[in-house]
């Protein structure tokens, strides 16, 4: 143990000895983004091609497990940005008081308005259920209710997008979000604590469709070459997640931070994103999107709470959410 | 022998005069423990600024999260004596190969052994195939049962094993006496097996329901939906979503509480058999010879390396599949999740000596051993990353922490593992031992490590797989160049590639095998006794 902790540590002051010379702009995120399949790697290294610094990304679990950690350190954190933060979180991040304004000025290429001075979308997708493309699939959530079609779908007290879920039907149908849940409650298979293990049951066959993006058969199509896959389009619309990164106002390196929320929306780093975090990019690059995302479905309306909403309601939703389906 | 007030000899009391091992290394390592779990607590309380009090759902989750644990470890422990009778009476070819390979289900990560169970329950699965064909209706595995049948899954093996033991500690001279006094196997059920029975039972039932107690993912994905919701969901929900730090230590308490109150009741039963002291020769059933109890035992063996095999075929299977897609980074998360489990082996091993010598004498400082898996891994790992964080840069240490915190896991197996048969050893050549003067580093070497090794070896064997296999993954200390292979699964898994998450499935159940098969081959094959 002892040795082992030594060693670790060595190996940790040499890293350091040889970045000694080039500032270091520590990135927390969630821990997919920063996983060799993920945006990491790529982004790491386009930025440092023009920085001359060195850019340290920290995992730190998913989304809420980020701002939980930002929180656990408070003002001392040695992080300069946090990506990875979604709307249903910068209600609870702003009050944090721990971020600075980004400063950046730029127009995006997403179906609402974004005004927000703290926090910088740098990708966003629509919630949307996948099936096989052969499923018959309901095309509303109340037609869903009334149908045998089985979905598994994620838990919304701990996972991202089960809390998606919640608060598409609480945008679509509001005080009668409940009697949906009610309906929905038989069609439900399970509910799993994260996304993998709900997409994973749903490829085992153990419900006809799962709770994802619209861009997961995207994934399918161009990597491996699968075109069965499919989501289905929900004639209420569907709820949007915005996904945000922010400047904390305690960097000690407040140029570079401010440099790369500027180099987060140009091509080098959005161009990464719809092939590896297969979502789409909050600002399309000039060679526009890859082959195979012209197939994805484009809901008829987006839905999306604005921050504060979204964290005034949370509790009450779940809450209905669990009542309907505890019965 | 002093006599106790109910008339019986006082086993314990007698124990404690003839050991001459120090208590120093136990007292040591029990003050560790306590700091490890208990310096967390604190922390995540202090920062809390003290607790906050549970709402409504938490006891809803509370009352959730002891019937499933209950039922668990009833069903894993009633179902196990009759597979571990099966095995303590038979001897056939591959036997050995059979116990490693039911010991498996243990050491995978949750989200692989749960595919596999639903390749042969879920609605898509070998079972409702086969009901279908038969023009049966499909059967529903999500729900109550669900959980309890993936618990049993997890746990009927590692039940097995701590209660075949309890049988190989007879002495075999006893079953040959029975045998020349003519016992029915009714007979030497009653006088031979369910005193050793009643002794061990508690024991394994308690740390079954340990286990069961920190279940989460198993419990949500089976349990179909929001009344399956755990004590161990509510600590996420109270950590990440409502950062509300005070709850979440109150909740760590009450599980804790509830592990005490298990523990105080499971290890109040006198731990001594009295069967006395035999050779150590090989047992001879001679009673259990007939072809009635033979088939009987027979299909018992079959149908519990049916019910835990199946699934692992399942998990094998895709795996197979996925192994020619399995990208570089795995191979370097297998060496690291190697290196950190053989520590955690060394670390898990120190602690279970030290703390079983003590128990000699002290039966409830094997409380101390269910500890860490009584509390919160999120409450261990938070209030870790509170302690160290202002020092050190928690990434730093991040294998260290997996280590100990996967040492700490495995540790309530290996205590009793060794505390057994060390109880055995001590009551049977003790008293000799003494008599001759065979004290602290002597005893230790010539009495004690001789007989204990097997055991040893098994306890080794079953810390370093589980070492691997279980996700001791704590976020707050991710290291991102070193990841465990448990880590580089869900990572995988996360990126949408479950074919070749399948694949690192299926090297990290091969790797753990082989490390189990390794030690407890070790044991048996050097043991001087």
């Amino acid at each position: 143990m002892r040795n082992l902790l030594l060693a670790t540590g060595l190996i940790a002051t040499a890293t350091m000895a040889a970045a000694q010379d080039r500032p270091v702009l520590t990135v927390y995120t969630y821990d997919s983004f920063v996983s060799d399949w993920g945006p990491g790697p790529a982004v790491e290294e386009a930025f440092e091609a023009q920085c001359a610094c060195d850019l340290q990304f920290v995992g730190a679990g998913d989304g809420a497990a980020l701002l939980s950690r930002l929180r656990l350190e408070g003002a001392r954190t040695d992080a300069d940005i946090v990506l990875g933060l979604d709307t249903n979180l910068t209600a609870a991040a702003r009050e944090t008081g721990l971020f600075a304004p980004h400063g950046v000025d730029a127009d995006f290429d997403m179906p609402i308005a974004w005004t927000d001075d703290t926090f910088l979308p740098f990708d966003w997708g629509y919630f949307a259920f996948v099936a096989d493309a052969d499923l018959q699939a309901p095309g509303d959530f109340r037609a869903l209710g009334d149908s045998d079609t089985t979905i598994v779908i994620q838990d919304p007290r701990s996972s991202t997008p089960g809390l998606g879920l919640v608060m598409w039907v609480k945008a679509a149908y509001g005080d009668e979000a409940g009697a949906v849940w009610e309906g929905l409650a038989d069609n439900i298979v399970t509910v799993t604590p994260g996304w993998s293990e709900a997409y994973g049951l749903f490829l085992e066959g153990e419900a006809d469709m799962v709770l994802s993006y619209t861009t997961s058969p995207a994934y399918h199509l161009i990597a491996e070459d699968d075109a069965t896959k499919t989501a289905v389009q929900m004639a209420e619309g569907h709820y949007m997640q915005v996904e945000v990164a922010a400047k904390l106002a305690g960097t000690d390196q407040s140029d570079l931070a401010d440099q790369f929320l500027s180099f987060m929306l140009t091509d080098a780093f959005q161009s990464v994103i719809p092939t590896t975090n297969w979502m789409y990019p909050a600002k399309t690059p000039e060679a526009g999107l890859p082959e195979g995302f012209e197939t994805l479905i484009t809901p008829g309306k987006a839905l999306l709470l604005n921050p504060e909403e979204a964290r005034a309601m949370r509790d009450a939703a779940i809450a209905e959410w669990q009542a309907a389906l505890a019965r | 022998m002093q006599p106790s007030p109910n008339g019986k000899p006082r086993w314990r009391a007698s124990v404690t005069r003839r050991t001459s091992l120090p208590d120093w290394p136990g007292l040591l390592a029990g003050l560790f423990l306590c700091a490890l779990i208990l310096g967390p607590l604190a922390a995540v309380t202090l920062r809390a600024g003290g607790g906050g009090w549970p709402v409504a759902a938490d006891w809803a989750a509370l009352r959730f999260t002891v019937l499933q644990a209950v039922l668990s470890a009833v069903i894993s422990v009633a179902l196990a004596v009759p597979v571990a009778r099966a095995l303590a009476r038979r001897r056939f070819p591959g036997r050995g190969v059979l116990i490693t390979l039911l010991g498996a289900p243990f050491i995978l990560p949750v989200i692989v052994a749960v595919l596999g169970l639903l390749a042969v329950f879920g609605r898509g699965g070998v079972l409702n195939d086969a009901l279908l064909w038969l023009g049966l209706p499909r059967v529903q595995i999500y729900g109550l049962h669900g959980v309890v049948l993936a618990h049993v899954f997890f746990n009927l093996p590692l039940a097995t094993r701590m209660i075949l033991q309890g049988w190989q500690a007879i002495p075999a001279e006893r079953f040959r006496l029975a045998a020349s006094l003519g016992m029915s196997p009714g007979t030497v059920l009653r006088i031979l097996e369910w005193p050793m029975l009643r002794t061990v039972l508690p024991g394994a039932a308690l740390i079954v329901f340990a286990l069961c107690l920190s279940s989460f993912a198993v419990a949500l994905t089976l349990g179909g939906g929001p009344r399956a919701t755990t004590l161990e969901l509510a600590i996420y929900q109270a950590f990440h979503f409502d950062f509300d730090l005070g709850r979440a230590a109150v909740l760590a308490v009450m599980q804790l509480v509830l592990v005490i109150a298990a523990a105080a009741l499971a290890l109040r039963v006198n731990p001594a058999t009295g069967f006395g002291a035999g050779l150590d020769r090989i047992q001879r059933r001679w009673e259990a010879e007939t072809p009635l109890l033979r088939t009987q035992d027979a299909v018992l063996i079959l149908l519990a390396a049916l019910f835990l095999l199946t699934p692992l075929a399942a998990v094998v299977w895709h795996g197979a599949a996925g192994l020619m897609e399995m990208p570089a980074q795995v191979w370097n998360a297998a060496a690291v999740s190697l290196a950190v489990s053989l520590v955690a082996t060394v670390l898990c091993l120190s602690l279970a000596m030290a703390l079983a010598t003590l128990a000699l004498r002290r039966p409830w400082v094997e409380g101390f051993g269910l500890m860490g898996i009584a509390i919160s891994p999120l409450v261990i790992g938070t209030g870790l990353f509170l302690i160290v964080n202002p020092w050190v840069d928690p990434a730093r240490l991040a294998l260290g922490v997996t280590a100990l915190v996967n040492a700490v896991m495995a540790l309530p197996f290996a205590l009793r593992m060794i505390l057994l048969r060390l109880r055995e050893i001590e009551e049977t050549h003790g008293r000799l031992a003494t008599s001759l003067g065979m004290t602290g580093g002597v005893r230790l070497r010539w009495l004690i490590l001789p007989r204990l090794r097997p055991v040893l070896g098994f306890s080794a064997g079953l810390t370093a797989a589980l070492s691997m296999g279980d996700l001791g993954v704590i976020a707050l200390f991710a290291d991102m160049e070193n990841a465990t292979l448990p880590l580089q699964i869900l990572r995988l898994m996360g990126a949408y590639r479950m074919d070749a998450a399948a694949g690192a499935g299926l090297l990290l159940l091969a790797l753990s095998l082989a490390l189990f098969w390794v030690f407890d081959k070790g044991g048996r094959d050097n043991a001087s006794v």
